[in-house]
């Protein structure tokens, strides 16, 4: 099981030049990965997994999307496994990685709105405290060497500014006018920076285009995608969401039916 | 209330030689003296009002609410000692919590009741502890239809078609008994809710009250919620339309 | 036990037992000088994870007080952690005594957070400048379990090797013959504090993108930026 991978080749040599190495200074994990653990094992790995997901920001909103696929390895095993939410309404949220952990975390947080809801003072959670929080969740977990397998992208409007910021199952967090985990990181960014240097005041119409253009781009390359994508915008205006099925065929080879819907306005 | 005073009134653990608790019935009193709340559940859905007393006029309007929300789709209305009643509720809340991180849906509002009766009961065993001093009203719209229960401080609990706790509730069981609750619908309820309220309010000991509308049902789409300001304001206007003919008959009869 | 190890769940090629690693490099680097009376101290904006850029905008430095700032590189999430503490803390001191805590307290209170987390670290390289009670400017580096040390100068972070000997050179004038060191005024430092990391961008991928300068006079802080190559 986990003597496939040895621990130490994982385990980064040197954090920075001439500094010190990860196991001189603690003990972490030759033993950890090695040992049979049977009992002590916490989750050292996702099973079945949602693969990247994509952030951008535009004139008045953001938008994320991914698609709707949840991998069990290889096997592309559930076909409908949305992993984008509506938070509030301003806030939306994608995930990828473990969709298990996902779901327990979607779990808590409708709880956390509901809870709010209840107090009845009119306040609702902002995307930047949403992302805050997250943060503190992820590394929480990941200090006690148990991570949500997650990176999540936090999507929304803090007063009526766009707000895109990503979490990873450490707790490494940024916020940035374009994200993508996963595959997405090294195909799609690259297209998304291009295109908003090219043209920094995006429109929503522009977004959406680009968002569908890198979709593709992943579905040619990234085995674990699929052509089934879940987007939502969250604009000045309203959220919207787009589960989609597409108009275009991604490809000679395989002739599938797009159609974008727009399902969902709140 | 003979027996006050002769020993078996200082703890809810026991009972007077006639089989009494005193400390329970104490916290009925205290529920008596607070404003009027009643729950009316007609086809479509469940209507709570509340004669919210308000003691000074140095008050903020819409402070120290009576009616609260538990879960999404349950509501609770509260009379008697508001701290005591909001324990209930965030008690309430936990139990609907737990059940939803439990089993992944809203809790039957018959569930719910059973262990919000069951903790207030808890409160009337024991030396140590008083009992709450406050009655509930829960209220929910399920898969077949309105449901409504009322809590009283000894824990024992009922499922209404239409109650009423507070100051005016013999009055306003009286209203209320005049209804065909089980056809009407959510609009009209909330109109006869408003003209109860104002009708039992008692103007000369009680001077200022504010009226707490909230109501869940077909139209709200399960959705337990204050009644929008639009309905308010009409319900509030016909109440006090319905008084005013009230007293203008008052004074042809003199 | 790994769902694999089942012989009727085995999945060839299926869900893969990583093991898991708490820390990352995210790169970055930090350089700090003090002068007598003032005292610079700059980070760049990369944030990055291996070969991927993770976002060219995330200023390392964190202003802790009118005359305290802290730079930290190293891994981003403990970054976080610990920044986001010691301004808890730094706030509790200020409501417990009413003056803000003067940058050595800090700087040994720093100290202290590092090495209570001895046998589970921060992996972060922290650099922190400042004025003293006198108004001299201080730096204060530290390894990553506490050890800690006051300089002039200081080099850390991905690029730290690279700057470090420059720095001795051009500041401190070390091992060189019929020099006499002296103090360096403002302009010429801000130029050296430039060039060191136009020099790191050149040959460390983990630093790029732009620099920010923070410079901590009895006036204030002031902010500056630079621009570094991105590639």
């Amino acid at each position: 099981m986990a003597s496939v991978v040895s621990g130490s080749l994982c385990i980064p040599a040197r954090l920075w030049q001439n500094g010190p190495s990860a196991s001189c200074l603690f003990n972490l994990s030759d033993g950890l990965a090695d040992q049979n653990t049977y009992f002590a094992q916490r989750s050292q790995a996702p099973i079945t997994t949602g693969t990247s997901v994509l952030g951008i920001t535009f004139e008045g909103g953001v938008a994320i999307a991914a698609d709707i696929l949840g991998s069990y390895g290889s096997l592309a095993r559930f076909r409908n496994c949305p992993r984008i939410m509506h938070v509030n309404d301003n806030i939306i949220l994608g995930a990828g990685g473990d969709y298990a952990d996902y779901q327990y975390l979607k779990d808590v947080i409708e709880q956390k709105i509901l809870e709010e809801e209840c107090l009845d003072d009119g306040f609702s959670i902002k995307p930047k405290a949403l992302h805050c929080w997250l943060t503190r969740v992820m590394y929480n977990r990941r200090s006690k060497f148990d991570p949500f397998w997650n990176n999540f992208i936090v999507g929304g409007l803090q007063d009526d500014e766009p707000f895109l910021g990503t979490v990873d199952k450490l707790g490494t967090a940024y916020v940035d006018r374009h994200i993508a985990t996963g595959y997405g990181a090294y195909m799609a960014l690259p297209l998304m920076r291009e295109e908003v240097e090219r043209n920094p005041i995006m429109t929503k119409d522009a977004a959406q285009k680009l968002l569908v253009k890198c979709l593709e781009v992943l579905y040619y390359r990234d085995s674990r995608s699929f052509p089934k994508v879940k987007l939502i915008f969250d604009c000045l205006m309203s959220l919207q969401s787009l589960l989609s099925t597409c108009s275009f065929s991604f490809s000679p080879y395989c002739q599938l039916f797009y159609l974008f819907l727009i399902s969902a306005t709140i | 209330m003979s027996s006050i005073g002769t020993g078996y009134d200082l703890s809810a653990s026991q009972f007077s030689p006639d089989g009494r608790v005193f400390q329970v019935e104490y916290a009925h009193k205290a529920v008596e003296n607070s404003g009027t709340v009643i729950g009316l559940r007609g086809k479509d859905g469940v209507v709570f009002a509340v004669e919210k007393l308000v003691t000074s006029k140095l008050y903020e309007p819409g402070a120290n609410k009576r009616i609260f929300n538990i879960d999404k789709n349950v509501g609770m209305a509260v009379s008697g000692l508001i701290s005591d009643a909001r324990q209930i509720v965030e008690t309430a809340r936990t139990e609907a919590m737990n059940y939803r991180a439990q089993y992944g849906s809203n809790i039957p509002l018959r569930f719910l009741n059973d262990r919000v009766s069951m903790y207030m009961h808890a409160y009337t065993l024991y030396s140590a502890v008083r009992p709450f001093g406050c009655s509930v009203i829960l209220g929910a719209y399920e898969a077949d239809g309105p449901v409504m229960y009322m809590i009283d401080p000894s824990g024992v609990s009922y499922g209404y078609y239409g109650c009423a706790v507070g100051k005016a509730k013999q009055a306003a069981k009286t209203e209320i008994e005049k209804l065909k609750l089980s056809d009407m619908t959510c609009k009209d309820l909330v109109k006869e809710a408003a003209r109860i309220i104002y009708l039992v309010h008692d103007e000369l000991k009680d001077k200022q009250f504010e009226l707490e509308l909230s109501w869940v049902g077909a139209d709200t789409k399960g959705v337990f919620e204050r009644v929008p300001q639009s309905v308010f304001q009409e319900a509030e206007k016909s109440a006090k339309a319905a008084m005013e003919d009230e007293s203008d008959s008052d004074t042809e009869d003199m | 036990m790994a769902v694999n190890s089942l012989a009727a769940y085995n999945t060839y090629g299926g869900p893969k037992s990583i093991p898991f690693v708490p820390y990352a490099d995210n790169g970055g680097s930090v350089v700090a000088i003090a002068g007598d009376d003032y005292v610079l101290v700059a980070s760049d904006t990369r944030l990055s994870s291996g070969f991927s850029i993770y976002t060219r905008e995330q200023s390392k430095l964190f202003r802790l007080s009118d005359t305290t700032v802290l730079g930290c590189s190293g891994c981003w999430c403990d970054t976080l952690t610990l920044a986001r503490i010691l301004e808890a803390r730094l706030q509790m001191y200020l409501h417990e005594h009413n003056k803000p805590m003067s940058t050595p307290a800090v700087a040994q209170m720093l100290c202290t957070m590092l090495y209570y987390k001895r046998f589970f670290p921060y992996y972060v390289s922290n650099v922190l400048a400042g004025l003293d009670e006198e108004g001299k400017g201080c730096v204060y580096s530290y390894d990553p379990i506490g050890y800690c040390q006051q300089t002039k100068f200081k080099a850390s972070g991905s690029s730290g090797a690279l700057l470090q000997p420059l720095l001795d050179n051009q500041i401190g004038y070390q091992n060189m013959e019929n020099v006499t060191p002296e103090p360096i005024c403002m302009e010429k430092a801000m130029a050296i504090l430039k060039d060191t990391f136009i020099s790191a961008a050149e040959r460390d991928i983990y630093t790029g993108d732009s620099i920010f300068i923070n410079i901590i006079t009895k006036d204030g802080i002031q902010e500056e930026k630079f621009t570094l190559r991105r590639d």
